[in-house]
């Protein structure tokens, strides 16, 4: 009798790599961008069935949901289509990917089996956390007590990574989405434009008065045709 | 009419629950899965789901870019500033069991201060990305979808 847990993994296994291989072949962003969503969504649900709560509490959370907003966000700024690769230029990942992947098979056999006392995992340092949490920290959840006591070092620095992505887009496109523009307030009104105004309206003047120009010699020319056709 | 009528009461309906759930997430961590990540994003969701119904004029109107800017700093320093308190009480830096009487309960304050550092700093990063990327394009119209 096959264990159910093991049914259940090799399904979302499966699923993992469905999703990934048609991530692959799509060109259309808005579908890539949804998938990559389903794939963190099947990682939470494998996650939770491996027990780390915590890492698919995460995952469902910031993978399945902000990033997908943001990665969609991201993607209405950019094109909604990805251009195919001439073939040429596929083989190098390609290579990297065998031989990357062929390291990792011949790495399967040295890894403990799964819930194995004596992995590193689970004898070393963890296992110190384990035992210490309740007499030194007096919480239940060992997760946070790692996390924002024993490498609370480790968390404020990624606070401080999270603090820097936002500083960085913050800088790089403002939060109004007027950094790099013209701004003023005269009068109170607030005006923001990509120049300035008075740079724009004399290009802007030009480009119609041009294209006045071309509709007018088009119309001159076609009623010349028709007036030849006619006659 | 607008056209988005069940999608707009179904979200006034859960924005309310999911900000309480992010609450949930933030002060249960000890005892259950959770902390300030998951519910710094969750509660990021929530202005985000906002600013998807309702629009992002409306949703920068209930919660200002100036906020955000400012609770995004506040995170970092708070964390910060926890071992800086720690370490004006004569231990070493984020070792929180100095600061209470029974260095059991220091720990539970440390973790609680350090905790609502990464709640404010998460979720406002998330929402200044999302309000920094939406602010960049015109509205979209329903067909364009």
């Amino acid at each position: 009798m096959i264990p159910s847990v093991l049914i259940l993994d090799i399904t979302l296994m499966a699923m993992l790599v469905v999703v990934a291989v048609s991530i692959v072949r799509m060109r259309s962003l808005f579908a890539i961008v949804m998938l990559q969503g389903v794939y963190s969504l099947v990682s939470a649900a494998w996650f939770v069935s491996l027990d780390a709560v915590d890492v698919a509490f995460t995952e469902a959370a910031v993978g399945a949901g902000v990033s997908t907003i943001l990665m969609l966000s991201a993607m209405l700024l950019a094109d909604r289509q990805s251009k195919p690769l001439e073939m040429h230029r596929q083989v190098g990942p390609l290579l990297v990917v065998i031989v990357t992947g062929i390291a990792l098979f011949y790495a399967i056999p040295d890894m403990p089996a799964f819930g194995d006392a004596n992995s590193p995992a689970n004898s070393y340092v963890g296992m110190d956390y384990i035992d210490r949490t309740t007499d030194e920290i007096h919480i239940p959840n060992v997760v946070t007590a790692v996390l924002a006591s024993y490498r609370g070092f480790d968390t404020f620095g990624e606070v401080v990574v999270v603090f820097a992505a936002g500083l960085g887009v913050m800088l790089l496109l403002g939060l109004n989405g007027n950094a790099g523009k013209w701004r003023a307030r005269p009068n109170g009104i607030s005006v923001c434009s990509h120049a300035l105004p008075s740079a724009q309206a004399a290009r802007g003047e030009s480009v119609a008065s041009l294209a006045n120009k071309r509709k007018t010699e088009k119309a001159a020319v076609e009623a010349a045709k028709d007036a030849g056709g006619q006659s | 009419m607008n056209p988005h009528v069940i999608l707009r009461v179904v979200a006034k309906f859960l924005i309310p629950l999911i900000v309480m759930f992010a609450f949930y997430v933030q002060f249960h961590g000890d005892y259950g899965p959770g902390g300030g990540f998951q519910a710094g994003v969750i509660l990021a969701a929530a202005v985000i789901l906002y600013a998807l119904i309702f629009g992002l004029d409306a949703a920068k109107k209930a919660v200002p870019p100036a906020i955000v800017r400012i609770g995004m700093s506040l995170g970092v320093l708070f964390y910060g500033g926890t071992g800086v308190v720690t370490w004006l009480l004569g231990a070493n830096y984020l070792e929180y069991g100095v600061l209470a009487s029974d260095p059991a309960d220091g720990q539970h304050y440390g973790i609680l201060a350090v905790e609502l550092g990464v709640l404010f700093s998460v979720a406002s990063v998330m929402v200044a990305i999302f309000y920094a990327f939406g602010s960049r394009q015109p509205d979209l119209s329903d067909e364009d979808w």
